[in-house]
């Protein structure tokens, strides 16, 4: 073939060139493609109210579990409220709750939001012992200045009293 | 006392360390034996003082010794003895301890066994091994020492966590830690290697042997760490694209790299700069591991009790040691010489698109993993990449390597023949069509994808057998002679074969698993039932059984096919006294090379008396996956064994060499 180039070093360049090229362009499409829309935002609350993802789209809602609100059924769907300081959404969950799952405490829950804005959780996670946190709940609860400390309840996740 | 013996030996230890460093670069720069040799002796010294404090910390948490801040925090006295021991390397301290008995460990390992080696190089070697081991002992002696006192003992302490109370935990960070750091000894030979400017086929030769070991320790590190997640989380899965998994999988994506252009380089001379440049990434990457578990920037099951403090030492050790590799290699590398040629279709462009692949697929995991923290850094929003990214991106080029697989082996140097491979694979290809066609036919539910990915693991597994075939002519000579070319294979052969296989047989499971598993999950009431995957399970009743350190209801599951009784299953939800935390305990029921598996969730109390949250998952092939890697590990310690990987051999091969 003509247009190669005559030195076998150039040549050697070409071909790895030629080779290296087809799988940098499927890594680099693939993964623009995947961090476009397979990544998951993380919410509190007032953060989805603000955002207010589409019904459908995956994403992860971190807050305290209101005191009082879980409701267990049967047939082992759980109903809950979780809350932030200004904001709180009604969660349905089909499935094993994780061991440390407390009213009071905070939880992570992967799903997403159904049409008529209650978030069907396919995932909850709670904290894996005493002293772990979702990272991301202690930022957001730091933010908001309602970070306290594990043990303590803000009066927002506190059951109302009439 | 035992523990201030052993804070003792372990700041020696950091002398010596730094001994090391000094007396092996005095000892290259004067080109005096003498001090190489001490530089020798004290990195044997070194690992022998960490030794002695490793020991003393096992002896503090087997003997329950509270006022040890670390047992205090980790130990309790009704644990069983298994997780005594294992508590010493159960928390961060202890876990860092650990860290530098291997890393001084392999710096005398190096230093006793590197005798072929060249002067120079062992000690360069050796010397960067003990700049590494100061550093890694100084943070554990100052920043997080195992060994520290209380001033006021408890009378019990606060146990490990309970998730953490698992024989196949106990042994997984030996493991880990071992291939971890064991690409230090291949980074410090690249280093080395940089510093006396001369990287050849002898050079890979010296190498290969410890990214082999390496690489086999990570191999069954990660594994006993996937099934640990497999049957002790009880979520039924045994990966889930967590930033600590992929924080062990990164570095041995680069060792498998690393194994492959070393075998280039070793018998062409070609792409030397490229495997020193895999050298150094797969201890950074190793390293940067470490970084990403220790300092807790990412949420994970195993991020251990968080100090940023620590995490920024962390990442300044990484800075600082990977950035002086780097910096070194990209001063030094451009002199190195460049290596025999090859044409585009040949044995050697096929280890190249091999490493290509395998740097592409490290690449995008490493973006995956750190893409929240980079994210959340400029936009300030808080996201999560989960398996759906890695399926896009990590599945398809590992795919696409899978296929090329097979047909590598069979390539000749040089020049390859295209042709004749496809002759020689071409019964493999109608294997691997037959038994996607197969599983899209007969296994019902269809899926397309399942049964493709089974086609693939087909291919590979029939692929290495292919290239056993060719190795011993079988069917072309007679039995006798093909047994005799077969006992003949040099082990490196052998080793191949096993590795290729163990990622096909690997493939296989996790394909299967992932597209026919089945799920069912019911809250019943005692003599209530679920089915699934074709099983009937009935929960019996749930009784109380007593542990060493924790109650557990215990549910009594009776699992029936077509009415014959095939297992009982006993799952267990365990409280444990101190810490109030529960864990479930996962029964598999093992059906040829699939796992029942069921988890008894909360209790609940329903209208007719006590209802139980039962989980069951079917999972067909399930143990495939975990034998694969082991039969990949088994290669890499055949192939070690290999007479030619022997440091003499090549010594006296390179002696034999006219200068």
């Amino acid at each position: 073939m003509s247009w190669l180039p005559k030195s076998p070093k150039a040549r050697r360049r070409l071909t790895l060139v030629a080779a290296i090229a087809p799988v940098l362009a499927l890594a680099v499409g693939l993964t623009l493609w995947g961090l476009k829309d397979s990544i998951s935002f993380f919410y509190t609350p007032s953060q989805a109210a603000k955002a207010n993802p589409p019904a459908g789209r995956p994403i992860q809602l971190g807050g305290l579990v209101k005191v009082g609100s879980v409701k267990k059924s049967t047939d082992g769907r759980v109903q809950f409220v979780v809350a932030d300081r200004t904001a709180q959404d009604q969660v349905s969950y089909q499935g094993d709750l994780p061991d440390l799952f407390r009213e009071g405490q905070g939880i992570v829950a992967t799903g997403a939001f159904r049409r008529d804005g209650v978030f069907e959780a396919k995932q909850v996670l709670a904290k894996h012992d005493e002293k772990y946190m979702p990272r991301e709940l202690a930022k957001a609860l730091k933010e908001q200045g309602e970070w306290r400390g594990d043990g303590s309840v803000p009066d927002y996740a506190k059951a109302q009293h009439p | 006392m035992i523990a201030e013996l052993g804070a003792f030996s372990l700041m020696l230890a950091l002398a010596f360390a730094i001994a090391q460093a000094g007396l092996s670069a005095a000892g290259r720069i004067r080109r005096s034996t003498v001090l190489a040799a001490a530089g020798e002796g004290a990195a044997i010294a070194a690992f022998a003082g960490v030794a002695v404090a490793f020991g003393c910390l096992v002896h503090a948490f087997v003997t329950s010794d509270f006022s040890v801040a670390n047992v205090a925090a980790n130990s309790h006295t009704e644990k069983p003895l298994l997780y005594k021991v294992a508590g010493a390397w159960g928390s961060h301290e202890g876990s860092m301890l650990l860290w530098c008995l291997a890393l001084t460990g392999y710096g005398a390992a190096a230093a006793a066994l590197g005798r072929g080696l060249p002067q120079g190089l062992k000690t360069v070697m050796v010397a960067t091994q003990g700049l590494l081991g100061s550093v890694f002992l100084a943070y554990t002696v100052f920043a997080s020492n195992p060994l520290a006192r209380l001033a006021q003992p408890p009378v019990e302490g606060r146990s490990l966590n309970p998730l953490l109370q698992d024989p196949a935990l106990a042994v997984h960070p030996p493991f880990l830690y071992s291939g971890y750091v064991g690409m230090s000894v291949v980074f410090s030979l690249a280093v080395a290697a940089l510093v006396e400017g001369r990287v050849d086929a002898a050079w890979a030769r010296w190498a290969r042997p410890w990214a082999l070991a390496a690489w086999s320790l990570l191999t069954v590190g990660i594994m006993l760490g996937s099934f640990w997640a497999y049957y002790e989380l009880g979520w039924g899965g045994w990966w889930f694209w967590d930033p600590v998994e992929n924080a062990s999988f990164m570095p041995w994506l680069m060792a498998t790299a690393l194994l492959h252009s070393a075998i280039v380089t070793e018998k062409r001379g070609a792409l030397a700069g490229w495997s020193i440049f895999l050298a150094l990434g797969a201890f950074t990457f190793s390293m940067l591991g470490a970084f990403l578990v220790r300092s807790g920037v990412l949420t994970s099951v195993h991020a251990f009790a968080v100090d940023p403090k620590r995490g920024v030492l962390l990442l300044i050790i990484l800075g600082l040691t990977a950035g002086s590799g780097f910096a070194l290699f990209a001063w030094r590398a451009p002199q190195l010489a460049k290596g025999g040629l090859f044409a585009p279709i040949s044995r050697e462009s096929a280890l190249v698109l091999n490493n290509i692949l395998l740097a592409a697929a490290t690449a995008t995991v490493l973006l995956g993993t750190l893409y929240p923290l980079i994210r959340e850094a400029m936009t300030g929003e808080a996201i999560s990449v989960g398996p759906p990214y890695f399926n896009l991106t990590f599945v398809p080029l590992m795919a696409a390597l899978a296929i090329l697989l097979p047909a590598g082996p069979l390539m000749a140097w040089k020049r390859g023949d295209l042709a004749g491979v496809a002759q020689r694979l071409w019964i493999a290809a109608g294997v691997a069509i037959l038994a996607g066609l197969a599983a899209f036919a007969l296994v019902s539910p269809r899926k397309a994808f399942g049964a493709l990915g089974l086609a693939v693991g087909a291919w590979l597994v029939a692929g290495a057998i292919a290239e056993l075939v060719e190795r011993t002519r079988a069917f072309r000579v007679s039995a006798r002679e093909s047994l005799r070319r077969l006992t003949g294979l040099p082990r490196g052969a052998w080793g191949m074969t096993f590795a290729h296989l163990g990622l096909g047989v690997f493939v296989l499971g996790a394909c299967f698993e992932l597209g026919w598993r089945g799920e069912a999950a019911e809250t019943l009431p005692a003599g209530g039932a679920l089915d699934v995957g074709g099983y009937h399970i009935l929960l019996e009743r749930v009784g109380q059984v007593e542990g060493p350190n924790f109650d557990a209801d215990q549910a009594i599951l009776k699992v029936t096919r077509n009415g014959q009784p095939v297992c009982v299953g006993r799952p267990e939800r365990r409280v444990y006294a101190v810490g109030g935390q529960t864990t479930s305990e996962v029964a598999i029921c093992y059906r040829g090379l699939s796992h029942l598996y069921m988890v008894l969730g909360e209790r609940r109390e329903g209208a007719a008396g006590p209802q139980w949250l039962v989980r069951a998952y079917w999972n067909p092939w399930a143990t495939l996956i975990f034998f694969g890697p082991i039969l990949m590990a088994l290669g890499g310690v055949i192939s070690l064994s290999d007479r030619r990987l022997r440091l003499g051999v090549a010594a006296r091969r390179l002696a034999e060499q006219p200068a």
